[in-house]
């Protein structure tokens, strides 16, 4: 459970396994952050400059990164045990499978209640109307539902920070509606443990480490593809005669959708955007910022491709996925045309105490120093080192680009020898001796992959 | 600190350019959202008018903890009644350009709007320079 408080620290649901990790490099380069160094023969993150879009857990040839999660068995700890369910988790399942049976599986493994989480998008919608209502020279309102998107913009577009709809996302306010609901009908708080399945892990971090929050009201995460198995299990255990007759409230066909891409921005009023993928989330927002665009509306923005259909925590292929929610949304839309009746879901008004995000603070981890003078002072020096290393961006220095190991000279972490190329000048010249030279570059690779230093 | 960049005529694929690559530097420098965004627009506008009137222009960016200096200089027509063209909603474009809503004759009092000292001096026939320079923040007069 979070600590609350001031978050100094940030939680991070991404980790490295040093006994597997080789070093090789792949996740360093595709980190859109620039977050990763190799270390020792190591990848370590970088935690300030991380924002958990997972993609380097992708990359990793060797599955060396690893998504923390807590301990199963912790739902025990509560009597009253809810499964906080992203409506994506049902496109995890081939069309023949009824939700219904999938309900009743999560049961069976333990949990006393289920919500979809998608159930309070009603409730959130309204709160973006109200947010876009109070806050008329605020545009484009940024959608604040993707956590991995919310860390972005903190740490690499700060000035954007302002434009994000101070809104809880789907689980928090399932969270918070949740708590209030129980607190109305009394007894034990303490008795209700609330966990969230995880489609990836910035919903993790964000629950460990909420960003606009005190203190997050949820127990525990549990990653997808760990639920996947043990509702796999369950379902072929389930006896023919069980009945699957479920009550629970399923939110409505657009609200199933929700967190696809479109899937916000569909029933937004006004010039709207989605963008999903964080390379193209970060191009998109980028332009923003140099050219005023006060006419579009809303912005949906997701990390993944395909947005939580392609979380990194999803087992199944991220188009079949799409396909099985579109085929349920439609069924559901047709259910509810048939019998005449709206769509079922929890109906709350947004309340702005209940379902409030904090501030968003702006974390900015592109500038050089705070003091603007030794800022220019250290661009200069970079300028200087890039006029010296090679320009091509080989990743033997332990850093992902030149421009990368420039910046971490100048801001004291490693040196200009750390550069194989200017090492080699540098040997050849006298400047450096070869002793040296191995201790730097077993300080990067680490003595197994530095071979000079075996040999010698 | 000082950086360079180049601009063709006709080339408005490239417009825009220089006033990104300068932005993304200026958020390594710390330097405020609001003066930022000063800079970039008026670079962006004197970017597009090169683009727009002129052949070839070169781009000086001189950054201090005091201001950012920009100095875009083109060989081009000039600019042969300055003030004329300062005013707003003056442009030689013609009505089927205008039309598009190209040249509706702000980028010049945009720029002026947007800095804390403008200076044009063209000769026609020859070409154009302006000098722009923003105040950071901190260093405005009326803050100090
Ligand atoms: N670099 C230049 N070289 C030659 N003429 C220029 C140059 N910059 C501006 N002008 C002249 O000054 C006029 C006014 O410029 P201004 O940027 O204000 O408007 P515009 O470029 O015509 O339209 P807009 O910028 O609103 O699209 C232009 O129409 C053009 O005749
Ligand atoms: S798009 Fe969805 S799955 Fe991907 S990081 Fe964002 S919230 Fe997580
Ligand atoms: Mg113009």
């Amino acid at each position: 459970m979070s600590s609350g408080s001031e978050n100094i620290k940030f939680h991070h649901a991404l980790n490295v396994n040093d006994d597997l990790c080789t070093g090789c490099t792949h996740c360093m380069t595709v980190c859109p952050t620039q977050a990763i160094r190799i270390t020792g023969g190591k990848a370590r993150i970088r935690e300030e400059r991380c924002v958990d879009c997972g993609l380097c857990y992708k990359s990793c040839p060797v599955s060396a990164i690893f998504v923390e999660q807590d301990d199963f068995n912790d739902i025990f700890k509560f009597s009253v045990r809810v499964a906080l369910i992203p409506s994506v988790l049902f496109g995890q399942f081939e069309s023949r499978i009824p939700v219904a049976a999938i309900y009743q599986a999560i049961k069976n493994i333990g949990f006393t209640h289920v919500l979809e989480v998608e159930n309070l998008c009603g409730t959130i919608s309204e709160g973006y109307d109200r947010f876009t209502v109070k806050n008329p020279s605020v545009r484009p309102a940024i959608s604040p539902y993707c956590p991995a998107i919310v860390r972005l913009i903190q740490v690499k577009f700060p000035s954007l920070t302002g434009n994000i709809i101070r809104v809880k996302p789907p689980t928090d306010s399932a969270a918070a509606y949740l708590r209030k609901k129980f607190a109305e009908q009394g007894g034990d708080p303490g008795a209700v443990g609330l966990f969230y399945v995880t489609p990836c892990a910035s919903k993790i971090a964000s629950v460990k480490s909420p960003v606009g929050e005190t203190a997050s009201l949820i127990n525990g995460v549990i990653n997808m593809d760990f639920l996947f198995n043990r509702i796999t299990k369950a379902l072929r255990e389930m006896n023919s005669d069980q009945e699957w007759k479920d009550r629970d409230p399923h939110p409505s066909p657009e609200n199933i959708l929700w967190s696809l891409t479109r899937g916000e921005s569909a029933g937004r009023k006004g010039r709207t955007l989605a963008v999903d993928g964080i390379r193209n989330v970060s191009e998109f927002l980028e332009q923003l910022e140099e050219s005023e665009q006060s006419d579009l509306d809303f912005l949906e923005l997701r990390a993944c491709d395909e947005s939580c259909a392609g979380g990194i925590l999803i087992c199944r292929n991220r188009f079949l996925a799409v396909e099985r929610l579109n085929e349920r949304a439609e069924a559901a839309a047709g259910e509810s045309r048939e019998s005449g009746t709206e769509s079922t879901g929890i109906k709350e008004p947004y309340n702005h105490n209940d379902y409030r995000l904090g501030p968003i603070e702006p974390r900015s981890m592109v500038k050089l120093d705070d003091n603007i003078t030794e800022a220019i002072r250290k661009m200069d020096k970079v300028e200087q080192l890039l006029r010296v290393l090679p320009g091509i961006d080989c990743g033997a220095c332990g850093a992902p680009t030149c421009r990368a190991l420039a910046e971490d000279i100048v801001q004291g972490h490693g040196t200009v020898s750390h550069c194989i190329f200017v090492q080699e000048w540098e040997i050849r010249s006298g400047r450096l001796s070869l002793e040296e030279a191995d201790r730097i570059n077993s300080s990067v690779w680490g003595e197994m992959r530095n071979r000079r230093s075996q040999k010698g | 600190m000082t950086l360079n960049y180049s601009i063709s005529g006709g080339d408005f694929a490239s417009a825009g350019n220089a006033s990104s690559a300068v932005k993304s530097i200026l958020k390594q420098l710390n330097i405020d959202n609001g003066t930022i965004k000063r800079v970039v627009i008026s670079l962006y506008e004197a970017e597009v008018n090169v683009a727009a009137h002129a052949d070839n222009g070169t781009i000086t960016v001189d950054i201090d903890n005091v201001s950012v200096k920009m100095v875009i200089c083109d060989s081009g027509p000039g600019i042969p009644d300055i003030e004329l063209a300062m005013k707003e909603g003056f442009s030689t474009a013609s009505a089927e350009v205008r039309e598009m809503g190209f040249g509706a004759g702000m980028g010049l009092p945009n720029i002026k709007r947007n800095c804390d000292l403008l200076n044009i001096k063209s000769i026609p026939g020859e070409g154009t320079e302006l000098n722009i320079e923003i105040l950071l923040n901190q260093a405005k007069p009326t803050e100090r």
